[in-house]
């Protein structure tokens, strides 16, 4: 029995929502509770945007991730912000691209991924997100890749389907990372 | 059963009135519930219905009262501020006998207040909601398939007593993301002989109205409104009660609250506290019975709010002032969190500091 | 042979209106409207809060009371639950129409909101007593302007239908009077096109009609008439205002 909490942020326009949504639905579609939850406001680009996502065994209680056992960070107020809510033992992931600092908690273990850069690299510029993503999945012990192809035909509006393979190689991208 | 998908709080509602046979709604824009109003604009032309932007609170509820005087289902939806200003069509939905549902995505206040979640319009859900003698059904979702059920089961009970029921959520509810199972319901038919729908020179005709200049008669009608009220306190009280077999303090919370106190609640057992939470899902009708029960257990109850305290004053009643009620709360917009509920616990425990 | 008779809209109960006012003739154009175009059966009336207020006691269609200055917003509600067979009309005074509930007037009208508006401009509150109203000509004394309407202090009278006419929503909107014969005949084609518009479709209809209040103008009913003509109808000039219909045909 087990609760993970994950909470990814960044500035707004960065797809910290998809993102939060694509991992909510993989849970989701690995039989496991889960809940997302939003900031929400003004903020619609540029601003600051985070989101909270719970994957656990059990119902799951508050939906706010608090002491997240993960942080996926896309930039540096995000990383000043949360990275001493992560509880000891947990994972902080950053994109180094746009994060030149290192998180200067030693009790917790650091991936450091140059997602926007890979993103721009490998010409699918606005997926820094989902290499993250698919280096969370690789670092956690709660997801697998399995499925994940599925998991985005769920999350992929129908309109913009034709998007959904190269969603799969960002992801794949920064699990392979 | 359906499949499980993700859905926000609010698309919850929306689809969830869809299919309750919702085809009418109205609203006005405000945060944090405009994706109901979202996913009504899409929706509705596609299925014959009707979603129509009210150029304000005031016209939203009152096209709610002209399609509820017809007889057919029909919802709006607002946060707290725009609630304000549907105050007066609650009366005079109220004061017709007309059946309705509004949902109220609570955010901080007064006044303006903020965007963030809240639970400060209790007492304005529960005391009436407008000028008169009246009350509304209220709901109170905790979970996303909640904000779906209860849209479902709000309009029945709307048709049922012929009154509002309204859904009292907040901005965590509306805004969350979480599995739901959705079906289209069997829906009750109940009697709409009332209804103004043309006469077709058949019948004698109907009047929809709140107006009685006679004394004797606007005392009648509201003794009679208040006997159909009692019918409701009767059979439509719904509530959760989690570990309290053999719980010494008894957590109150509704919604979100309710949600976080359930981890602070598994964290206090851990540590040997017996605590249980009683959660009301109808906060009008209240739970009174089963806090009367409580009160004759527990040694106290915290109030678990995201306001300055005031369904803590319906426990004082329910409970008969028995045990000490104490209250944990967090306002503005902030959200109590397990560490601070567990505190709250420790302290009003035996064991605890006091 | 029956020469005048109560048309068959009109409930046969007395009516509250003081001696003198013209709500009866309104009414009653308003039923001989109906019966004449057979739509009793599927009229419903939205009743405003003001004099006329129990106006739902007297027609015999089924009748909604709106709250105050709401009746266009009830109207769109009561329409669009059915908008192939409900024929909706409200019935407002200047106070509710005017006043407190203008947003839902000129959204109902912007919207060209398939109803038929009755208004009845008095040029005053008459259920409250006679306070000032927003159609109170300059210099009118009322209960809250007994120093005469100060235009200085409390600004002009709204003109509703040149002002509604302005709105690319609105699809006939036109002024009469109920003080003489012949402003009588034209009040009933104009309330007649109104609802026959509804019926056909064609949107959003006013008829604003200038009316007396001889209690709280303080004058005899055959005053009030005179004071419609010589001070009403120069501020408020009688005609149609727009009417899209014709608009489109003579192009």
């Amino acid at each position: 029995m087990s609760t993970t909490q994950i909470l990814i942020a960044g500035f707004g326009g960065q797809g910290v929502l998809f993102a939060g949504k694509f991992l909510a639905y993989k849970g989701l579609l690995d039989g496991k509770q889960v809940s997302w939850l939003p900031s929400y406001g003004p903020e619609m680009r540029g601003g600051t945007a985070n989101c909270s996502v719970i994957v656990s065994d059990e119902p799951i209680g508050s939906p706010i991730v608090t002491a997240p056992d993960c942080l996926v960070a896309m930039n540096l107020p995000s990383l000043k912000k949360y990275e001493n809510d992560v509880v000891s033992g947990g994972i902080i992931i950053i994109d180094s691209t746009l994060i030149g600092e290192t998180p200067e908690r030693d009790d917790v273990t650091v991936f450091s991924v140059p997602a926007t850069k890979m993103a721009n690299d490998e010409g699918f510029s606005t997926l820094a997100n989902m290499i993250l993503m698919g280096k969370l999945i690789k670092e956690s012990d709660i997801f697998s890749f399995d499925g994940t192809d599925s998991v985005l035909k769920k999350v992929v509006p129908p309109k913009k389907a034709s998007l959904t393979e190269i969603n799969l190689k960002a992801l794949k991208t920064g699990y392979d990372y | 059963m359906a499949e499980k998908v993700l859905m926000k709080g609010n698309e919850a509602i929306a689809e969830a009135a869809i299919l309750a046979g919702c085809r009418h709604y109205f609203g006005y824009p405000i945060t944090p519930q405009t994706e109901i109003a979202a996913y009504m604009a899409k929706k509705m032309p596609k299925i014959g219905g009707c979603f129509l932007q009210a150029e304000s609170e005031v016209a939203a509820i009152n096209m709610v009262y002209g399609v509820a005087g017809t007889g057919k289902r029909v919802m709006t939806s607002s946060s707290s501020p725009g609630i304000s200003l549907k105050a007066e069509g609650l009366s005079y939905i109220a004061g017709s006998d007309l059946p309705a549902l509004v949902v109220n995505v609570q955010r901080g206040g007064p006044g303006l207040g903020g965007i963030q979640p809240s639970q400060s319009d209790y007492f304005q859900a529960t005391k009436g909601g407008g000028h008169g003698d009246f009350k509304m059904i209220v709901l109170a979702p905790s979970s996303v398939q909640e904000m779906a059920d209860l849209t479902i089961k709000g309009f029945d009970l709307a048709e049922k007593y012929r009154m509002t029921s309204m859904i009292l959520a907040d901005g965590t509810m509306g805004q969350m993301m979480e599995p739901v199972s959705l079906e289209e319901p069997e829906i009750n038919e109940y009697d709409k002989s009332w209804a103004v729908t043309g006469t077709k020179c058949e019948r004698k005709k109907n009047i929809i109205n709140s107006l009685s200049l006679v004394p004797e008669e606007l005392e009648r009608l509201n003794f009679e409104r208040y006997d159909r009220y009692k019918t409701v306190e009767e059979n439509e009280v719904m509530f959760e009660e989690y570990m309290m077999d053999d719980a010494e303090i008894c957590v109150a919370a509704f919604g979100i609250a309710a949600r976080v106190a359930k981890n602070a609640i598994n964290a206090a057992r851990k540590e040997g506290i017996k605590v249980g939470l009683i959660r009301p899902i109808t906060l009008w009708p209240f739970p009174n019975a089963a806090f009367r029960k409580a009160a004759d257990k527990v040694d106290c109850f915290i109030s678990v709010e995201l306001s300055m305290g005031q369904m803590i004053e319906d426990i004082r009643l329910a409970s008969e002032c028995k045990k000490p009620v104490y209250l944990c709360n967090r306002v503005g917009g902030m959200i109590p969190s397990p560490e601070l509920v567990l505190e709250s616990i420790k302290s009003h425990s035996k064991g605890g500091t006091k | 042979m029956v020469v005048f008779d109560k048309p068959k809209s009109l409930a046969d109960v007395p009516l509250h209106y003081c001696p003198g006012c013209t709500h009866g003739i309104i009414h009653r154009l308003v039923a001989e409207t109906i019966d004449e175009l057979g739509i009793e059966g599927q009229t419903i009336g939205v009743a405003p809060v003001g004099c006329s207020v129990l106006a739902y006691n007297y027609f015999t269609c089924d009748m909604v009371e709106a709250a105050h200055g709401r009746a266009p917003a009830v109207a769109t509600g009561i329409k669009r639950s059915d908008p192939d067979n409900h024929i909706v009309f409200t019935y407002q005074g200047d106070g509710d129409l005017a006043s407190i509930g203008m947003a839902e007037t000129v959204h109902a009208a912007a919207r060209n909101e398939n109803i038929t508006i009755i208004f009845v401009n008095n040029a005053i509150y008459g259920m409250t007593g006679g306070q000032m109203a927003p159609t109170s000509l300059p210099g009118q004394v009322t209960q809250t302007s007994p120093y005469g309407r100060d235009t200085n202090h409390c600004g002009f009278p709204v003109k509703v239908c040149e002002m509604l006419s302005q709105l690319d929503g609105a699809g006939y909107i036109e002024r009469v009077a109920v003080n003489n014969v012949k402003n009588v005949r034209n009040a009933k084609k104009a309330i007649k096109k109104a609802f026959q518009n509804q019926i056909d479709k064609k949107g959003f209809s006013l008829i604003e009609v200038v009316s007396t209040c001889p209690t709280n103008w303080g004058m005899t009913p055959e005053k009030a008439l005179e004071w419609v003509e010589e001070k009403m109808i120069p501020y408020y000039p009688l005609g149609v205002y727009k009417d899209r219909d014709a608009e489109n045909k003579a192009e």
